[in-house]
């Protein structure tokens, strides 16, 4: 018999307090090369603007400062660990060599504001980028400017306003599938539309008889994930698209589960008229505990007047540069022109894979999801039997009837050495397990997470408060979340 | 594919196992038409070699070798080793958001520990644990100020970055915030007769920025008077944080929308950066963005977790305080071991260092050209004036291998042939002393041809 290997075992990790708990006068990680310019008295330069001191800023050895951070490294979970099957957040491989390239000097040194003739290496980047994106959406053209999925969404549907002002009617609301992300209904508000919610039908997909009495001259836009967050796709988009266009409407498509579609559909070719991407998710930028993100919008013609200034243009010598002067565009959204460092890394990613590298990946990925699902199926409630691409949406109904719900099973699913799968959402599905494999997993990782989770339902069974009571094997327990929200603390004082 | 870990007999294994025949069948759910059955059009597949090697060739093309003296929002700053060594830690480079605080105290702790020196150098009572860039946290600050007072408008100095200016009007527009401009004196300054007609009842917040974006440092005390007389906020926007370790924070204010890139972080062609949003301890319920707060678990050991989340958008949709989800962690991990690293004293002695230098700078200019706005004190940048336009003094310069200032033409054309420069603490004085020479250079013989003109020869 083969031998497998278990997932995780315990073991010795380092304890480390508060980098101010080690500081103590004199000690220093730093140095300074000797002042080549006059001293200057900086009580006669600043006068009452100079500051006296800097608290409790901590002072440490470079020795103390990479144990510090090191010890803390291997307090989390991470993709370089194992498989971190988060529905909708896409945690797949992040590519070592993005890394490198993204540090190589000219690139990591360039300054937003040094002349355009010493820019082309950026620009080219940036226009390389662009062209490849235009192409797997399907798409005609597009910013890179917004920092974020959220940003992202933002300057789409300022962009859907811009446009609807040309028209001499801005229109009053938004409509949301009640299964979309949080950030869709909040940047709608932003950009002062109202919201009105549109609910999914039996087989968790837009409602399409409910989307044609909704539609009327008031609505700007619908607000579509497709794949949606129950990892199915939207089989009637066109009608969808059609339904919006017919009353002057405009279709947005949250791009944030594209790693369904990549080399296999296009959704320009779908009815989509403004999308964003998330290069953290779909083109394998880190997710860095939390960011930095970034996200590309994608527009059809009727909506490229209203991109954000800049824009790459080639000028009639041939040279790359910015081009501000664009009379109906809906104006800045961040300041210099987006999260470079991640369109290096996004387009590194890109040129690793090629054409058939893409296809194949969204095909490991739609493939790693229903693995997971034929393995899970009988053991885990699936509220939609709907086909699924991407990601797989299970119910925690069996196991709620002991009384255990979708977080006490993620936190159970800790001790097994498995981040936690994405807990209670969509919102559509009460106690939702979301999951998400991607396409890095190999069968093994993907064999033993299956396991773990039937493992886990037998434990529901057998011992219920045994899986309350998880995870059993962190360095801490359960945290405190109602006492840390009911009287926050949120710095260390001496 | 190099990225992918399955072997041909693993996908028909797991194809068996679901019972299916072929992958495509997995896509049948897209309608025929819209399935894609070429190649798209993207470059081939590339070896690891050939990437390294384009990008290379990318790197050679934008700038590489040239001295700069350009700062505007984008400042060079020595990165100590150690950051890049520690961020690129797999545990910190690809861990997700540390909602499961079990799995992610290192995380947490870091962004704790992060909160916790912002809010001290800014000299508020707490910080987030970042926002997008300093222009969006900018903005955020004002349509939280907007929440806090109830009020609907929002008074800005025009000698805040104009790129933030642009972001803050591209946001404000549709929560349909009125903005108005307040311009600056001859010593570069918000014009404090200006801004106190400028505020009324209906103002939500006074936004400035110090030091500005002249570099030059703003009288923060009076500035709070006036707002605070009729009610409004007021929010500093600090693009340098460096300055901060000399420069006296804003402590009169009410939020502090920082962008902290001079503190650790690549100039990277403009992002990623940094933003942070710092304020008092009674506006957090109005604050946006995630943050980290510490409590204990079962056992009562400390540890922390992400709080006060009724604020956000995943558990408040369209009623968040706003729509941010991904922030910017690994840059702030950047910013936090920058911190960690010249701590105390290191900060106050990196900052005086940007002050020595451009003291010397702006006085070498000075002899040749006129240094504008020399009447209020500065942290690391001047504006010079010269008789040529700085666009054809920066094209000579980068003849040779010099980046010159900011022209400022475009954002303030009263200016005339104004530039923004800057110097840190990796301006060497040979650096100045040549560039000085190319503009006292070009300067003269400007003059030259200008002889006839007496008023041009006096200056």
């Amino acid at each position: 018999m083969k031998h497998i290997t278990r997932k995780a075992t315990r073991h010795i990790s380092q304890n480390e307090g508060l980098i101010f708990e080690k500081s103590s006068p004199g000690k220093a990680a730093w140095k300074l090369p000797p002042l080549d310019v006059p001293e200057v008295d900086t009580k006669a330069l600043l006068g009452s603007q100079e500051r006296k001191d800097l608290g409790s800023m901590p002072e440490v050895s470079e020795i103390e400062i990479i144990r510090h951070f090191t010890r803390l490294s291997t307090w989390n979970y991470a993709i370089d660990l194992g498989m971190y099957p988060l529905g909708s957040c896409t945690m797949k491989y992040n590519p070592r060599v993005n890394e490198f390239v993204a540090r190589i000097e000219g690139l990591a040194n360039g300054h937003p504001y040094q002349a355009e003739k010493i820019s082309q290496g950026a620009l080219q980047i940036m226009k390389t980028l662009s062209e490849c994106l235009l192409e797997i959406t399907g798409m005609d053209a597009i910013t890179l400017q917004p920092a974020a999925g959220a940003q992202g969404e933002l300057t789409g549907l300022l962009m859907v306003r811009a446009y609807h002002e040309s028209k001499g009617n801005a229109r009053k609301k938004i409509l949301i599938p009640d299964s979309a992300h949080g950030t869709n209904p909040a940047t709608a508000a932003t950009v002062g539309y109202a919201v009105e919610n549109l609910k999914s039908n039996d087989r968790g997909m837009v409602d399409v008889a409910a989307l044609a009495a909704q539609m009327n001259e008031d609505v700007a836009a619908l607000m579509v994930t497709n794949p949606n967050t129950l990892g199915v796709f939207e089989q009637e988009i066109h009608k969808i698209a059609d339904l919006m266009h017919d009353q002057g409407g405009l279709l947005y498509m949250d791009g944030a589960n594209m790693n369904a579609l990549v080399g296999k559909a296009r959704p320009g070719d779908f009815g989509v008229d403004v999308m964003h991407l998330n290069l953290h998710k779909t083109f394998s930028t880190p997710h860095g505990g939390g960011g930095p993100g970034s996200g590309p919008v994608a527009v059809k013609k009727i909506l490229a007047p209203f991109l954000p200034t800049p824009v790459v243009i080639t000028k009639p010598d041939g040279t790359l540069g910015f081009e501000y002067n664009r009379p109906q565009s809906v104006g800045r959204v961040r300041a210099f022109y987006g999260n470079f460092g991640m369109f290096i890394r996004a387009l590194a990613y890109i040129f690793a894979n090629g054409p058939d590298g893409l296809r194949q990946t969204t095909e490991d990925a739609v493939l790693n999801a229903n693995y997971i699902r034929k393995g899970l199926e009988g053991t885990f409630d699936l509220p939609y039997d709907t086909p699924s691409m991407h990601e797989v949406v299970f119910s925690d109904k069996l196991q709620s009837k002991k009384g255990v719900k979708t977080m006490d099973l993620a936190k159970r699913l800790i001790d097994y050495g498995f981040h936690p799968y994405t807990t209670a959402f969509p919102l559509i599905v009460p106690g939702a397990l979301m999951i998400e494999p991607t396409e890095s997993e190999p069968k093994e990782e993907l064999d033993l997470f299956i396991e773990a989770m039937k493992s886990i339902a037998e434990e529901v069974e057998e011992d219920p408060q045994f899986v309350l009571d998880a995870p059993h094997n962190t360095r801490i327990s359960r945290l405190d979340e109602t006492a840390a929200a009911r009287k926050p603390v949120l710095r260390w004082k001496p | 594919m190099r990225y992918l870990p399955k072997s041909p007999a693993d996908r028909a294994a797991m194809l068996q196992a679901i019972g299916i025949r072929s992958v495509d069948e997995l896509f049948s759910p897209i309608p025929a038409e819209y399935r894609v059955t070429r190649d798209l059009a993207v470059p081939r597949q590339m070896a690891e070699s050939e990437i390294v090697d384009w990008f290379k060739q990318r790197g050679k093309e934008n700038g590489e070798g040239y001295t700069s003296f350009l700062g505007a929002g984008a400042y060079s700053h020595y990165r100590p080793v150690v950051i890049d060594a520690l961020v690129q830690r797999g545990e910190f480079l690809t861990s997700y958001t540390p909602y499961q605080a079990e799995f992610a105290q290192g995380t947490l702790q870091a962004i704790f520990e992060f909160q916790t020196m912002i809010s001290e150098l800014t000299g508020m009572d707490l910080a987030n644990a970042s926002m997008y860039d300093g222009s969006t946290a900018a903005a955020e600050a004002v349509m939280m100020a907007v929440r806090v007072t109830g009020r609907r408008s929002a008074v800005i100095a025009r000698n805040l970055h104009p790129e933030y200016r642009e972001v803050l009007h591209t946001y404000a527009t549709h929560q349909e915030i009125p903005q108005k401009l307040v311009s600056f004196t001859a010593a570069g300054q918000i014009d404090l007769k200006e801004l106190e007609k400028a505020v009324d009842d209906d103002t939500a917040c006074v936004l400035i920025q110090s030091p500005n974006f002249f570099g030059t440092i703003e009288d923060v005390e009076a500035i709070a008077a006036i707002a605070h007389k009729r009610g409004a906020l007021l929010i500093v926007s600090i693009a340098e944080a460096v300055s901060l370790g000399i420069v006296e924070p804003p402590r009169s204010a009410d939020i502090v929308a920082m962008e902290a890139q001079s503190f650790g972080v690549p100039v990277g062609f403009g992002g990623p950066y940094c933003g942070v949003l710092a304020t008092k301890e009674k506006f957090v319920r109005q604050m946006p963005g995630r943050l980290a707060g510490q409590t204990v678990d079962k056992n009562g050991k400390r540890g922390f977790v992400l709080t006060l989340a009724t604020r956000e958008q995943h558990i408040r949709r369209e009623k968040a305080t706003s729509n941010i989800c991904t922030n910017q962690a690994l840059v702030a991990l950047m910013v936090n071991i920058f911190m960690t690293v010249y701590g105390k004293v290191g900060l106050r002695e990196l900052a005086k260092q940007n002050l020595a230098k451009t003291a010397y700078a702006a006085d070498q200019f000075s002899k040749h050209a006129k240094v504008l706005f020399a009447g209020a004190p500065r942290f690391n940048e001047f504006v010079i004036q010269t008789s040529e336009d700085p666009y054809a003094i920066n094209s000579r310069l980068l003849g040779h291998k010099i980046v010159g200032g900011l022209p400022l033409k475009k954002f303030y054309p009263e200016l005339g042939n104004a530039a923004l420069w800057c110097c840190t603490e990796l301006t060497t004085r040979s650096m100045i002393d040549t560039a000085v020479g190319l503009v006292a250079d070009s300067e003269g013989s400007v003059r030259t041809m200008n002889e006839t003109e007496p008023a041009e020869v006096a200056r």
